[in-house]
This record gives C-alpha cells, structure tokens and sequence, in this order.
C-alpha cells in the first residue's frame, strides 16, 4: 500500500498551542457554563445549548445513547422520581442523544414508548459531547439556576439517583 | 527551530496585548473557560497459547489522549495531545509517538449568522452518505478533517456549510493527513421559516442538498490491454428532504457519485448511487421505525488507493441494530458492504402501561427489531468488446434485492421491573449471518444460523448496592459452534464496581479450543473520574464500524483505564 503523506507544519501547531495556553493563563477563574451547540430537538427545531434555562431552576444533562445499557436504566430509574423531584427543586432534566447517523433514527420511537418526560437533544455529530469534554456515557452532569457547573458524573450504578438528589436539594436550600 | 521559538514569542505577545485591549475596551467581557478530558488506556501482555495470545516486543501498550478546549464568548480554541507509547494491540500498529493530534480555533457570532472553523473539525452532511469526519476513539478511527470551515446563515431560513480540507490518515508524533483534497457545501433550508403562513405549521419540511468533491492527483492504469485515465476529480451530490409533523418524520435522500475507481471498487469506472428513505412515528402506544436503503458503489475516500479505516470521507450507517449483549454484539458484527446493498429495517416498540394488568406496578417495555441486508440486484458485463466488465464492473437493474443474503438480524426484548429491588430483562435473537460480506472469521465461509438467548437480572442487595447478572447463550452448528457468557457485577453507588465476565466456547467443534474468557475488573469513579483495573483474556475479535472491520489479536493480561473531564 502507498500511502503520500502530507505532514503538518510545525509551527502552526506550536502557534495553537501557545495561543491556546496564554489565553488560558489570562482567563478569570469562573464556573463552567454550558456551551453554546446547535442541536436538533425531536420535533425538527434548532436549540442552542447556550441558551438552555429553567427560570432559575437546576438543571441536569444527561449524555446516553439507545444502544447503552446503564444510561437507559439510569433515565428510567430517574423517571420514576421525576415528579417529586420537579416539586421539590424545580428541576428539568435533558436527555442528550449521542446516537449517531446509525442509531440516531430510533431516538424517537424508543422515547414514544419509554414514557420518559425529558427533553430530548439530538447530538448526532458529537459536537456537544466534545464541548462538554464526554469521554463515554452516561455522564450526568448538574448546573444551578445560574447555569454553573454544579456536580458531574461519568457511570450510572443503581443508587446514583439517591447522590443526584442530594445534589439537586443543596441548590435549592 | 529558532524561527519557531520566534514564532511563539510573536504570537504570545499579540495574544497578550489583544486580552489587555478586549479588557480596556470591554464593559462586561464574557469570562475565560477552559475545559477538556483525559482518556488513558494501559496494557500489559502475557502469553496464552491457548487462545493464541502473544507478546508484543514492547511488552506493553499504551494509549492516552487529552483534549484542553479554551472559550470566551465567541472565540474557542483547542487541541488533543495525544500519545501511542506503542499502540495497543489491535489499534493501527502505526499509531506511534506523542504530539499533536488535533488543533482548533473556531469562532461563533449566532446574532449575525457566522461560525469559522481553523485547523481540525468534525463535520457530517445529512446522513454522512457523502460526507463524514468523525472519531471514534476506542477503534482509532478518526477522519478529522484539517483545513477552513465556514458556517453561514444568511437567511434565517437557510443555513449553508462550506468546507476545504484534508482528512487525517495517521499518526506519528504528529498528525499526518491524507493524500486528497475535500472540498465540499452543505444547504439546508426551512421551509416554514422562509414561508409566513408557514411559521407555524406543525408540519416541518425541510429540502437539503450537498456537493463534496475530491481532488487526487490521477495517472493511468493498465487493465488487461486497456490504458485507463483516473479521474482527478470526484464530485458526489446528495439532495433529499424531511418532513415531520409533531412525532411522525419522513425522511428521503438521493445520492450520486461520478466514477471513482479505487481499491474499495476492483479500480472500475461505474458511478455511485444511494436512495433512502425511512418513516417514523406511532400509532396508539406502538412506535416504529421502517427504513429502506439502497447503496450501490459509494465507497468515498480521500485516497482512492486505501482500505479499511482509511481515510473514509463518508459513512454508509450500518442497517442491523447496534447490539449491547456480548454475544449478540461480538460475535458476528454486522458492517455495510461498501460496494453495495440492499437493506430494510423495521422496529417496534411498546410499553404495557404502569397499573395494568399485564403491565404490572411499574410497566413493561417491549420492543422487536427486524432488519436483513442483501447483495445488490445487478448483471455482471462479459468479456465484450471495449471490455465494460473490466472498466464497468456490472449495472444495477433495481433498487429491489439481490440474490444474496448479507445478514438476518431478528431481536426481541422484554423489559420489566418487578418490585422496588427486582427487574429483569430477556432478549431473544435470531440471526443468519454470512461470513463472505462480512468476514468476520476465517473458520467459516458461508450463512451462519445462531439463536443467541439473553436473561439479564438486577436486584438490590442493600441501600446504594445491586448485583446485575446476564446470561448469554448463543447456539449455532456453524463457525466455532456454541457459546455462553455469565456476566456479574456489583455496584456500591456512587463510587465503587467489580465484574466479572466468562465467555465460554463450549460448543468448539475441536475439543482443544473449547476454552473460557475469564476477565475480572473493578474500578473507582470520583465525579467525572473514572478508573478501572481488569486483568484477564480477550478473545480474538472483529470491529466494526460504518462499513469496514478490523481485526483484534487475541490478549491476556492486566489494564488500566482512567478518564476523567474537567
């Protein structure tokens, strides 16, 4: 096999790299909000990630996929305490789809019969998993009714709902 | 090297004075963020003659990567350092070294409809039949192309992505790109957005078109006597629209290709095709999805003369369901025949409602996949004068089925919880695979026939611990013949797991090879730190993504994974 190789030319790369590094040396400290992404929602409309709010309220992201198995029993087992949870914190929880151009089609007729509330985002491309630095599903991540960057985890094991929870009252204490 | 030393210093010194003058200038600059992730993957090898597992030179593998994004406001910038210290088995064996593996700066103004991209981007038009970059990093596959990207919106209504780059092919010690040049556009236009009356209609319709071309340098190649030119430029388009109304979606798209001979095709000079289409919806509490495609000669790659993992520009999705049970998924993996299928593929879902009599307290979910893939319906060219059957290949008579079974995949799975500690899961699967479109396993040239059964368990043992079992059989008189696999894990939320999984062959033909994959891991997970101990054997396997497989040497010994995001 022959392979013609185009090499890179190493200056641009240590250009990036120490624009990249002195932008964040003279970066404020703040919070981690959530980036801005164009996403589609299951019924065709563009949302930007950026814009993503609940009048003051938590909000939860959870990163799954149809073809994975703990993020599927992780938004089930959240479901079933949805309700009190949206009573007690006021919280919304979004349900980001990293299904790609394989799977992405059973996003929808999987959420008509799962009996899920959440919204669900479409990230078909990954380009919201690679903002949010995703490595793998599930990952949950929880931001306060300021759009911080509250609490995040990456696995779901029976009884995460139960730290989540508790996560989501100290916001609203 | 001075001159790069120079370099840094100049462009530090301007990024300086331009945070100093966006501060003066500024009332409110929006704050600095810099985020990213780490992935590391350490191997270390013991021979297993057994199942065929060697040594490597290094006795070692280790993969880690970091991607450190910086954003403010509009702007971002980042890169992925990434290391292959060597590769670890099964991963191209060329990956080597450490550097650089992607580079970004991008900026965004949504308020005036602009987004450009610099360096690496991932990029997919519609499906990604004609254009995809995209990574998945547990397989070293990653197409990223490395040039300009510019997303404009005009028009509210329409939204147009144009694109010049080359794709990445390989790593050593930096990024190495591919011989072609892509160029490509992208339209997508809202209907209900460009049409007032429209606005706001439940119906949402939304055409969309795309052109990609290649540039290669071309030559000529011999076939027999003929002396046939390459075509320097390959153009491919695509148009097609969707329609949804509230949860049903219609979707179509038309693909085409002008000839491309390569390795993927025998080098002839036939064009490529696609048409898809796919419904879904539900009607009452039954939910579905039906999705027919037909593609025929669209391997699309930045170099004609590569294979497999390299250098794809397009992806032709997989038709079979991505499989999560060992068995199911392992075993006999499906991959799209690039040169061409024909395939359909139904799904079913529904949920027997909490409270019913058959749905119990908490409901039941069901769901049925169907999907089959065939060879194409075509006419191969004789040996007739002008030779079409070495500069053609064959022609399509249909969009319909050929003669030849791709693959079979029938699953259904049942889901139910049953009390407050107890739910449990069951999955049978029926499958006839042919190991000639996909040659996943040399033991076997011809239709695999398996019925794999699936019975997976969860109870909770104590507060925050639960045991989850899953018993796997697959049952076949071909290839390797009978397998099971037992898997259990114990989980102590939020922090701690341990597994144990067991692949057995028990039904190997030969007796000597009837041996069990016994691999044990636990792990620790702090936030969004992950780390994982496992030691054990893997069997030899195949993976297999967007139409192309590679294979996995057989291993045993110790891993560690850590990931972490920041």
């Amino acid at each position: 096999m022959n392979f013609n190789f185009y090499k890179t030319h190493s200056p641009v790369k240590s250009i990036l790299l120490a624009g990249v590094f002195l932008l964040a040396m003279t970066a404020e400290a703040s919070a981690q909000t959530i980036p801005s992404v164009q996403l589609k929602d299951l019924t065709g409309s563009t949302v930007d990630t950026g814009t993503l709010e609940n009048d003051g309220n938590p909000i939860v992201i959870c990163f799954w996929a149809t073809w994975c198995s703990p993020c599927k029993r992780e938004l089930n087992n959240y479901m079933d305490y949805y309700a009190d949870w949206q009573e007690e914190t006021g919280v919304k929880i979004i349900a980001v789809s990293i299904d790609d151009t394989r799977s992405t089609k059973r996003v929808a007729p999987y959420f008509m019969s799962s009996g899920w509330e959440f919204e669900i985002l479409l990230d078909p491309s990954g380009d919201f998993k690679r903002a949010m630095g995703v490595n793998n599903v599930p990952h949950t991540f929880v931001y306060n009714g300021e759009g911080e960057l509250v609490w995040s985890h990456n696995n779901y094991a029976e009884g995460d709902e139960e730290e989540l929870y508790e996560e989501l009252l100290k916001l609203v204490e | 090297m001075n001159k790069s030393i120079a370099t840094i210093a100049l462009v530090s010194i301007c990024v300086f004075f331009s945070g100093i003058s966006s501060a003066q200038t500024s009332t409110d600059p929006a704050p600095g963020i810099v985020s990213g992730n780490v992935s590391i993957l350490f191997q270390s090898y013991q021979e297993d003659s057994l199942i065929g597992a060697v040594v490597p030179d290094s006795k070692s593998g280790f993969n880690a990567f970091s991607n450190i994004n910086y954003n403010q406001g509009n702007f971002s910038a980042g890169f992925r350092y990434e290391s292959y210290l060597n590769s670890v088995l099964g991963f191209p064996g060329r990956f080597k070294g450490s550097g650089l593996g992607y580079r970004y700066a991008r900026w965004v103004d949504n308020e005036k409809g602009v987004d450009i991209t610099i360096g690496n981007f991932y990029e997919q038009f519609g499906s990604g039949i004609i254009l995809r970059s995209y990574e998945a990093r547990n397989l070293g596959l990653d197409n990223a192309l490395d040039g300009f990207r510019i997303i404009l919106t005009p028009i509210k209504p329409l939204k147009v992505k144009m694109l010049y780059g080359k794709q990445r092919l390989d790593f050593d010690s930096e990024l190495i790109n591919g011989d072609g040049i892509i160029r490509g556009i992208d339209a997508e236009l809202s209907i209900n957005e460009l049409i007032p009356t429209f606005t706001d209609s439940k119906l949402k319709i939304t055409p969309t078109y795309s052109f990609v071309s290649r540039f290669q340098e071309g030559g000529n190649i011999v076939k027999d006597t003929l002396i046939l030119e390459l075509p320097q430029n390959v153009g491919a388009w695509d148009y097609g629209v969707t329609m949804q109304y509230e949860m049903w979606k219609f979707g179509v798209s038309r693909t085409k290709k002008i000839n491309d001979p390569s390795a993927d095709n025998g080098y002839i000079y036939k064009e490529g095709e696609a048409l898809m289409y796919f419904l879904t919806g539900n009607i009452k509490d039954v939910s579905f999805l039906l999705q027919r495609s037909t593609t025929d000669n669209m391997s699309f790659r930045s170099d004609r003369d590569l294979l497999l993992f390299d250098a794809p520009i397009n992806n032709i999705p997989t038709i079979t369901k991505t499989h999560t049970y060992n068995l199911a998924a392992t075993l006999y993996p499906y991959a799209t025949v690039i040169n061409g299928e024909s395939s359909f593929r139904g799904e079913l879902y529904y949920n027997l409602k909490r409270g019913s009599t058959l749905g119990g307290k908490y409901g039941t979910k069901m769901n049925l996949v169907f999907a089959t893939s065939y060879s194409l319906d075509t006419t191969n060219f004789g040996r007739e004068e002008g030779r079409p059957d070495l500069v053609y290949g064959y022609q399509r008579n249909s969009w319909g089925f050929g003669d030849s079974l791709n693959v079979q995949d029938i699953s259904f799975e049942i889901e139910r919880k049953f009390s407050k500690k107890f739910k449990a899961k069951a999955m049978y699967m029926n499958l006839q695979f042919n190991t000639l479109a996909t040659p996943v396993t040399t033991d076997f040239k011809g239709i695999v026939f398996a019925d794999i059964f699936v019975l997976e368990t969860q109870i909770k043992t104590a507060k925050r611990q639960s045991l989850r079992t899953e018993f796997q059989v697959l049952f076949t008189e071909q290839d390797k013949g009978d397998w099971a696999t037992v898997v259990a894990e114990y989980t102590w939320s939020p922090h701690w797991f341990a597994s144990v999984i067991d692949q057995y062959n028990f039904g190997n033909p030969d007796e000597a090879k009837r041996v069990h994959y016994l691999y044990g891991s636990a792990g620790y997970i702090n936030g969004s730190h992950r780390l994982s101990l496992g030691y054990g054997k893997r069997r030899e396997g195949i993976f297999c993504v967007g139409g192309v497989c590679r294979a996995v040497p057989a291993s045993s010994g110790l891993e560690m994974t850590f990931t972490s995001s920041f």
